[in-house]
């Protein structure tokens, strides 16, 4: 084994276990907890001080039930630890158990024990095992198994500097197998440990086991594993069921001495009774609609007042450095562009802190794994998983951690269907632009005393988008083919308190990331969409006055209308303009002119750019303008009917276009890493775009 | 004899898990925790009827029907 130097730590352990919640403690970082299996999809790794001179990496690791992956996150491990080469390959494996669920977590123990790495066992969720009445003798278990046995409540993050010095004690552990994987299959595993010069015989029962999925092995290799195995006739599901049956009568021995029950499990008991209501007939579905209609009204009801004070404060402050700072250029871009254009962004933390608030509940109680449940029979007949439903559902927030979230959907059919479906969510950079244009077009109401107009409007469009991800869901589902077989064989944690730290500190983190990634987009392009907006080609800008007063000598203006026309006579020969003119005959049909396309081509790398873009347009020339980017649009008036330019018909066909398009460039980056290619992230764009198109253009020509 | 299987539990009920009549899915089954010789309870139903949650080896597990169903019991 290679010793670096600094040790790499591995949290290994089953779903839902707590090693995310160690991995916290350990590192001070912040990985995602949540009470379902599957919060962790990928690896991660961080440093912790384990004593003044010690510093050891640690690395955070998807949840598995054992060695034998089924799903894309669950091959993670075995990557690490099946392939010494591995550049993660640990020198000590943390194993951390669920004491609460003893027997079935300690499998995936002894099998990473045999592969002959020296381990920890964590023993966790201990304040549960106090309630219920089991008894579990650490010393006797250390003693049986030959590790370190560590009892801990990750939770409250007691244990842990316990841990700590088990770390740093030489773990020279005396190896013997608890499996003996040589008396199955003696001759295979001969072969395997003379050809490839392995010294475990479990590390060559893996190789023969799971040749095919080892990523470490070259083509030649693998050649060379096939032609044992069928030699020596290992047969691998005989021999793997084998192994289980007997790694269980192991774990049953070792048990009978170190475990007792006292009394029987009692907390349990609330899990019973809250399920029945959850997952009642009639209840179950009631309580999922009632909680999506909350969040909904709660975005728009609760979040209003903070929000109204946001865009005042912005506005204000813009009219201050106006009237503060000299007039030029650079105040211009100030006062005009960027702090618009950032006011735009950080209104809408009320409403996002919320969203991630109520996502976050659901995902710390274990109420994700009853949708998952009351779903699966609906998902499936559009060609997805219950288990669609945790990426469908955090679609809402962001599509990125939604697509790899669906790394725990075994079936590769239902997992492509549920990537392809997971983006025509309405995500929170959406939210700006639904709530911009649902102001201007739906009136401020209260129907029946308690529902908020503008709010049921919001959960329209979640609801569009929703509709239109199970119906392509559909389509795929009639397109692709498939054998491979589909499973919901899934543990239902039981239900638990969130910890409103938790909660708070996801608001936090979200509505920072929200506005420190939109941030940092928004203001370059506001730079460069200012520029663009400022100059143009040839002297037509510097001449505007003149040219204006030429065309419009015959009509008696005023100067103010004079002025305004100079003004518009400047964005339009400005390049913006220009590139906005340039695409304006594709997109009239939609109802849209030339600036509402400098906003969809600023909208094709980050739909949330749209507001801050709305905001540059629309203030340049307006030079005495106080009001927020709001008023601006509302008063924008359509030169062509002289009525308002975002009337009911082009509103409704701009939320429509903004709920299916493609306007997101991390999530085709994702889709492609994820797909491991360029066709269907290319798909996903065409089909976006298209049915964008085609829906607003419907829209557009009906109603107006 | 007239096997039975997960399937056939009505909610509440209780059986010992004999065996499995699916080779692929009797390995994750296994490692799941599900034995022959456990006990095995069938909870409650989804409200469409599938899938199923049961008790096994101390936790609860959801299955669909067809899953279940190839879970023989005595
Ligand atoms: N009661 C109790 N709950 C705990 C303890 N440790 C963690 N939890 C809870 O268990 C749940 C799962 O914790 P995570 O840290 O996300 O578990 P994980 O092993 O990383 O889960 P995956 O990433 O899904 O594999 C969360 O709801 C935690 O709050 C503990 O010691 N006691
Ligand atoms: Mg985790």
């Amino acid at each position: 084994m290679s010793k670096s130097d600094i040790p790499k730590i591995a949290l290994v352990g089953n779903p839902n276990s707590g090693k995310s919640s160690l991995f916290n403690h350990l590192t001070g970082l912040n990985q995602k907890i949540g009470n379902f299996p599957g919060v962790t999809v990928d690896k991660k790794t961080g440093y912790c001080k384990l004593d003044d001179h010690t510093k050891a990496e640690i690395v955070d690791l998807p949840g598995t039930y054992s060695i034998y992956p089924n799903s894309t996150d669950e091959k993670i491990v075995y990557d690490i630890l099946g392939n010494k080469a591995d550049p993660l390959h640990p020198d000590i494996v943390v194993v951390i158990v669920d004491a609460s669920n003893f027997k079935r977590n300690l499998l995936l123990f002894t099998q990473i024990h045999d592969l002959n790495i020296p381990c920890i066992l964590v023993l966790n969720m201990m304040d549960i095992v106090e309630k219920t009445g089991l008894a579990i003798d650490a010393h006797k278990l250390s003693a049986e198994l030959g590790v370190p046995v560590i009892p801990m409540k990750a939770r409250k993050g007691q244990g842990i500097d316990v841990l700590k010095k088990a770390l740093l004690e030489n773990l020279e552990q005396d190896f013997r197998p608890i499996f003996n994987a040589h008396d199955l299959a003696p001759e295979a595993i001969d072969a395997v440990k003379e050809t490839f010069s392995v010294n475990d015989d479990y590390v060559a029962y893996q190789m023969l086991q799971q040749y095919r999925i080892n990523s470490s092995l070259t083509e030649n290799e693998k050649n060379l594993i096939a032609d044992i195995a069928e030699k020596h006739q290992f047969n691998r599901d005989d021999l793997r069921r084998k192994e289980t049956l007997e790694r269980y009568a192991a774990i049953n021995h070792f048990i009978d001495g170190a475990v007792k029950e006292t009394f029987a499990q009692l907390p349990k008991r609330w899990t019973q009774k809250l399920d029945r209501v959850f997952t009642h007939k009639i209840w179950g579905y009631l309580i999922f609609l009632s909680i999506l209609f909350l969040i909904f009204q709660s975005i728009f009801a609760w979040a209003t007042v903070p929000m109204d004070f946001i865009d005042l404060t912005f506005s204000e402050l813009s009219i201050f450095l106006k009237s503060q700072l000299p007039e030029g250029a650079l105040t211009g871009l100030l006062t005009e562009g960027i702090i618009p254009g950032i006011g735009g962004i950080v209104i809408f933390i009320p409403q996002i802190a919320i969203l991630f608030a109520f996502i976050s509940i659901l995902e710390e109680t274990g109420y994700m794994s009853r949708v998952v449940f009351l779903m699966d029979k609906i998902m499936r007949k559009f060609g997805l998983n219950g288990k669609s439903v945790v990426p469908l559902i955090s679609g809402v927030a962001c599509a990125i951690p939604a697509i790899m979230a669906t790394r725990t959907i075994e079936n590769w059919k239902e997992r492509l269907i549920t990537i392809f479906v997971t983006p025509l969510m309405s995500c929170s950079a959406r939210l700006p632009v639904y709530t911009i244009l649902i102001a201007l077009i739906i009136p401020e109401k209260t129907i029946g005393g308690v529902f908020n107009l503008q709010g049921l409007a919001l959960m329209g469009m979640y609801l569009l988008g929703f509709v239109a991800a199970i119906v392509s869901a559909l389509i795929m589902k009639l397109i692709l083919k498939t054998r491979e077989r589909s499973f919901l064989v899934m543990e239902l944690p039981t239900y638990k308190m969130p910890r409103w730290k938790n909660v708070g500190l996801t608001m936090y983190e979200k509505s920072k990331t929200f506005v420190f990634e939109a941030g940092k987009i928004i203001l370059a392009i506001s730079i460069v969409l200012w520029v663009l907006a400022s100059y143009g080609p040839g002297d037509k800008l510097e001449r505007a006055e003149e040219i204006v007063a030429q065309t419009y000598s015959q009509e008696n203006l005023t100067q103010e209308q004079l002025e305004n026309k100079v003004e518009s006579f400047k964005l339009e020969n400005s390049y913006a303009g220009i590139f906005g003119k340039a695409i304006e005959p594709a997109i009239k049909p939609l109802g849209y002119d030339w600036k509402i396309g400098i906003a969809l081509i600023t909208s094709f790398a980050a739909r949330e750019v749209f507001v801050g873009t709305m905001a540059t347009i629309y203030s340049i020339g307006n030079v005495e303008d106080e009001s927020t980017i709001k008023s601006r649009m509302r008063n924008e008036i359509n030169p062509e009917t002289g009525k308002k330019r975002y009337d009911f018909a082009t509103g409704l066909s701009l939320l429509v276009f903004y709920a299916f398009a493609m306007q997101c460039m991390s999530t085709m980056a994702i889709v492609y890493r994820e797909t491991k290619g360029w066709k269907w992230p290319m798909l996903q764009l065409g089909y976006m775009t298209a049915l964008a198109y085609i829906c607003a253009l419907v829209i557009y020509q009906t109603l107006s | 004899m007239n096997l039975r299987s997960v399937a056939d539990l009505t909610p509440g009920e209780s059986g010992i898990i004999n065996g499995f009549m699916d080779d692929t899915l009797s390995l994750k089954l296994l490692e799941m925790g599900c034995l022959p010789g456990q006990p095995i309870k069938f909870n409650f139903a989804a409200p469409l009827g599938d899938p199923i949650c049961v008790s096994v080896a101390g936790y609860n597990l959801s299955l669909r029907l067809d899953e279940a169903i190839t879970i023989s019991i005595q």
